[in-house]
């Protein structure tokens, strides 16, 4: 009976010290949204739980194996205990009642987290490899994920290509984008700041760089950057070069045509338009309003030299007056 | 040298290169008559290598003499039951049919496979060591770490396969498996399985990971049907071996020994094979699936065609969750099996354990969808499996429950052997594995872990407590069994202590950086975020690790033929393959032995659990 008082305050010693440890640790990342609070309420019993049964079920074989241990000379076997049938029952249908009532609290969680509001502004996002793009309802596309604080917004999400996945860790919530389906994403952003959307199923080559920025602003700064947006975009819908950098955005050629020289998936495209550009086969070709014009209308007519093992660019359906928007604005990148 | 230029490993090795060149061959003569184009990127077209690919495997079949026994009785003539084995190392890489030979060939393989597999994962570790790409390109990285994961898991199956095909006919008092010739063939599948796997790197690799989720697996290059094929032919393996043991178990065990006498290992063993032989089909179906969907252009997983992706997660992960239980559980058998002759005490509610046993099977196969949780699939669906998904939290407690009343009030042999340090620490990852995972089972927690390092370090605790660990244990425990000679004790115990707690540390620390946003499978990382001084450490203990395993190969191949001789029972147990003398006969025992008492009354007086024909041994001898 000692022993069993001995082990039991062990336990608890031993188990509150874990939890203290593990809080003071910050185990989760900052909680930015209305969804991560009841996420993170139901981690922390998780964590009190885990406290509990590691030190349950360590405490008593280390106790065990110290205090019980062989004497010197002894070399008779341990006494015979074969079995306690309602100590099995216990430890049988304790836990059981324990995982009936988290299976309880982890539904009713999930039920605070699907919460709609009706009201809740709609966003349109498209994934592909490798690269997010955002079409607002005020008609533009950004690289960027903009939302007003303390505003539920639903994500409608979809892919051009393989499964991705939208994820930023401090609203907690992670959705698959698939192909051919529309899946929803509701956040209600809680915290001003910068996070980032990282993809989280893995999506080929470049998954580990598709990220976007996500900026969650007040109301008045996200309507400044509403109205700005939607000027620019106004405005550059009047030259062929503005509305390739548009089509540049939302086709989300950016993800791997960087133009800033920097060598992603495919060739950057500063200082493309006019160059000399070698090509797998040796010979070179001057980037000219034709070579790009097949190169956006059949990707894999002609290859750069450095590109080949690289995964093929896809082909987009585009009209020829939108490849000319392109080129157009490829040709303003020197 | 000429031994093994006469070998059937060899002769099957380049029947799989012949058969691969005219199965090859055939598709493209073909593709030049219909007038398609006989050559691609890599050599053969994509049809030609993967019907080269099959052909070759089963070339290695035939060259390598596993068939022939079957050839005969078809050609009406008649084989000798048994076959005589050559006395030196040449059996191993020659077609036995004795159970021991086949087990211990199944335990070199999985080292070999584990070392590979291992060995992938030093390098893409190195490469995460510092944010930025170092040395790897995104397409290697993502084809070493996805065949890490795959080849690991062959190794696993192979383990398991040496440890049952080895010890379960000694534990019931068999003279052999009940199959001996499937036996042989299961074993010989798995060299071409194997090449087919590796050989996904020469064909421009492919980066889905072991899952190999469409449609990026439908664009991946040629390798990935490579992939594909391996796991086929190694699910094959898997299937037949699961069938063997049960068929074993079902009929072939030693007088008086009733369900509830089996040794525990037994139960565990029965568990794992009801799984693998009904449930391995369903990964070759997704696979085979996936492998038309690319060959023949038919739209199962296309959505354009009417296909749903999503249908290839359900069918991948209703083999590939119980598959994790087809891993674990033989290692929690080996825990029980073990833990009561190094404490000196029976086994607590042995009868509780079994049932466990099987109950994890069972339950297992009803907890498929909680890695979709975040896929799309009906949100609905995601609280019934929630309740299920919890509940395989019971039957595990009550092992855990069980061993902690086993070792309570035990009395173990100091100092400790190297057998039971394992297990121990098999105890202790195993309940880390364990207690991280409720948070991934509710639904709410899970959708911020799904996808993470929380779950990378959640599951390498759960494969190296519940599968690693103790197969070390199993190889220190039984091989003076098959060799007469100990392994080092030192040595074993350098091993231990340098691979248990740095493989606890890097865990931890994949937990840690996991929660805070790293996600798995990536091959670089935001050096913003801060975790380059987690994934420094972390390659580090993957060192020691590597370190750790080296120490224990010198150990192990020093102690075939240098090791202190160890012939008798060595461990003082009552199970019967420690009544006799070691190495193990040819023909297992030479007296038929009656199961007389229960497997584990350690510290009952006079109690008997198996007695010879003409010889009284049993508990204490």
């Amino acid at each position: 009976m000692r022993h069993f008082v001995i082990v039991g305050v062990l336990v608890i010693l031993v188990a509150a010290l874990t939890f203290v440890g593990l809080n003071y640790l910050h185990l989760m990342p900052a909680e930015a949204s209305a969804q991560s609070i009841p996420v993170d309420w139901l981690w922390n019993l998780d964590i009190d739980v885990i406290s509990f049964l590691l030190a349950l079920i360590v405490v008593p074989i280390v106790y065990s194996l110290i205090v019980f241990r062989r004497k010197k000379g002894d070399t008779t076997d341990a006494e015979y205990i074969e079995g306690n049938t309602s100590l099995e029952i216990t430890w049988t249908i304790i836990p059981l009642i324990v995982v009936l009532i988290f299976a309880y609290l982890g539904a009713y969680t999930l039920g605070e987290i699907n919460v709609v509001d009706p009201s809740a502004n709609e966003i349109q996002v498209k994934a592909i490899q490798w690269a997010w793009s955002f079409t607002y309802p005020e008609g533009f596309t950004s690289k960027e994920l903009h939302l007003p604080v303390n505003k539920q917004v639903v994500l409608k999400m979809t892919s051009g290509d393989v499964i991705h996945s939208f994820w930023v860790p401090e609203f907690r919530i992670k959705q698959d984008v698939l192909p051919g389906r529309v899946t929803d994403y509701r956040i209600t952003p809680i915290l001003v700041g910068n996070y980032t959307v990282r993809c989280a199923e893995l999506c080929g080559a470049s998954h580990s760089y598709m990220t976007a920025p996500v900026i969650v602003s007040s109301q008045a700064d996200y309507d400044a950057w509403i109205a700005a947006q939607k000027s620019a975009a106004s405005t550059a819908a009047q030259t062929p070069e503005g509305r390739g950098q548009q089509l540049a955005t939302s086709l989300g050629c950016r993800g791997c045509h960087s133009i800033d020289g920097s060598k992603l998936i495919g060739p950057s495209w500063q200082g493309l338009y006019g160059s000399q550009v070698t090509l797998s086969d040796g010979s070179t070709v001057t980037a000219d309003d034709a070579y790009l014009i097949e190169s956006i209308s059949n990707p894999s007519a002609k290859i750069v030299k450095g590109f080949e093992t690289t995964t093929a660019m896809p082909k987009f359906d585009l009209t020829d007056a939108q490849i000319k928007d392109l080129v157009a604005y490829i040709a303003t990148l020197k | 040298m000429k031994k093994f230029f006469s070998s059937a490993l060899w002769h099957g090795l380049l029947w799989q290169a012949i058969g691969w060149a005219i199965g090859a061959s055939f598709v493209t003569l073909i593709r030049v008559l219909m007038g398609l184009n006989p050559f691609a990127t890599f050599g053969f077209t994509e049809p030609a290598w993967v019907f080269g690919g099959l052909v070759g495997a089963i070339s290695f079949l035939a060259g390598s003499g596993a068939l022939t026994d079957w050839f005969k009785w078809a050609k009406g003539e008649e084989t000798p039951e048994h076959h005589h084995d050559p006395d030196g190392w040449e059996k191993y890489i020659n077609v036995s049919l004795d159970h021991k030979v086949i087990g211990i060939q199944y335990t070199m393989s999985a080292l070999l496979l584990l070392v590979v597999g291992g060995s992938f994962s030093l390098v893409f570790r190195s490469e995460l060591a510092q944010p930025g790409l170092q040395f790897l390109t995104l397409q290697w990285y993502n084809t070493l770490m996805s065949l890490h994961g795959m080849v690991m898991i062959v190794g696993i199956l192979l383990g398991i396969a040496g440890v049952i095909n080895y010890i379960v006919p000694l534990l019931i008092g068999a003279q052999d498996m009940a199959f001996p010739r499937l036996n042989a063939f299961s074993f010989w599948l798995a060299p071409p399985a194997a090449i087919l796997l590796l050989s996904s790197m020469a064909l421009g690799g492919f980066d889905t990971g072991w899952t190999g989720y469409p449609p990026l697996s439908v664009r991946a290059p040629v390798g990935m049907q490579m992939f594909f094929l391996g796991v086929i032919v190694a699910g094959w393996s898997s299937i037949l071996g699961g069938l063997n043991t049960i068929a074993t178990v079902m009929r072939m065990r030693a007088k008086g020994m009733t369900a509830f006498r089996l040794p525990i290992f037994v139960w565990a063993a029965i568990a794992t094979s009801l799984i693998s032989a009904t449930a391995t089909q369903l990964i070759g179906l997704s696979f085979q699936l996936v492998m038309f969907q690319r060959l023949f252009g038919m739209g199962f997983f296309d959505p354009a065609k009417g296909g749903d992706p999503i249908l290839f997660q359900h069918l991948f992960w209703f083999y590939s969750h119980p598959a994790v239980y087809v891993f674990i559980l033989p290692g929690l058998g080996i825990i029980s099996e073990l833990l009561p002759v190094f404490v000196r005490k029976p086994l607590f509610g042995y009868r509780w354990i079994a049932m466990s046993s099987l109950g994890i099977a069972l339950v297992g196969f009803l907890v498929w969808a909680h890695h979709m949780y975040t896929s799309g699939m009906n949100e609905y669906l995601r609280v019934p499996f929630m309740y299920s998904t919890l509940l395989v939290a019971v039957p595990t407690g009550v092992k855990f429950f069980s061993w902690v009343a086993t070792i309570w009030r035990g009395k173990v042999f100091g100092p400790y052997p190297t057998a039971f340090l394992f297990i121990l620490g098999s105890i202790i990852v195993f309940l880390m594995g364990g207690l991280s995972g409720p948070p991934n089972a509710t639904v709410a927690t899970d959708l911020h872990l799904q996808d993470t390092y929380w779950i990378v370090g959640h599951f390498h605790d759960t494969l190296f407590g519940g599968y690693l660990l103790p197969f070390f244990a199993a190889i220190y425990y039984w091989f003076p069994k098959a060799t007469g000679r100990r392994m080092n004790e030192t040595l074993g115990r350098i091993h231990f202590w340098l691979m248990t707690p740095s493989f606890i540390v890097l865990t931890l620390l994949m937990m840690r950086i996991g929660l805070l946003g790293m996600r798995r499978r990536i091959a670089d990382y935001d050096a913003s975020l801060g975790f380059g001084i987690y994934h420094v450490i972390m390659t580090i203990a993957a060192f020691v690790i590597a370190l750790s395993v080296l120490i224990f190969f010198v150990n192990f191949f020093r102690s075939m033929t240098k090791g202190e001789p160890a012939t008798g029972n060595l461990w003082n147990s009552r199970s019967p393959e420690w009544q006799v003398a070691s190495p193990m006969p040819v023909h297992n025992y030479d007296q038929p032995f009656e199961v007389v008492g229960d497997p584990y009354d350690y510290g009952l007086a006079d109690s008997v659990y198996v007695r010879f024909a003409n010889k009284e041994t049993g508990g204490r001898n």
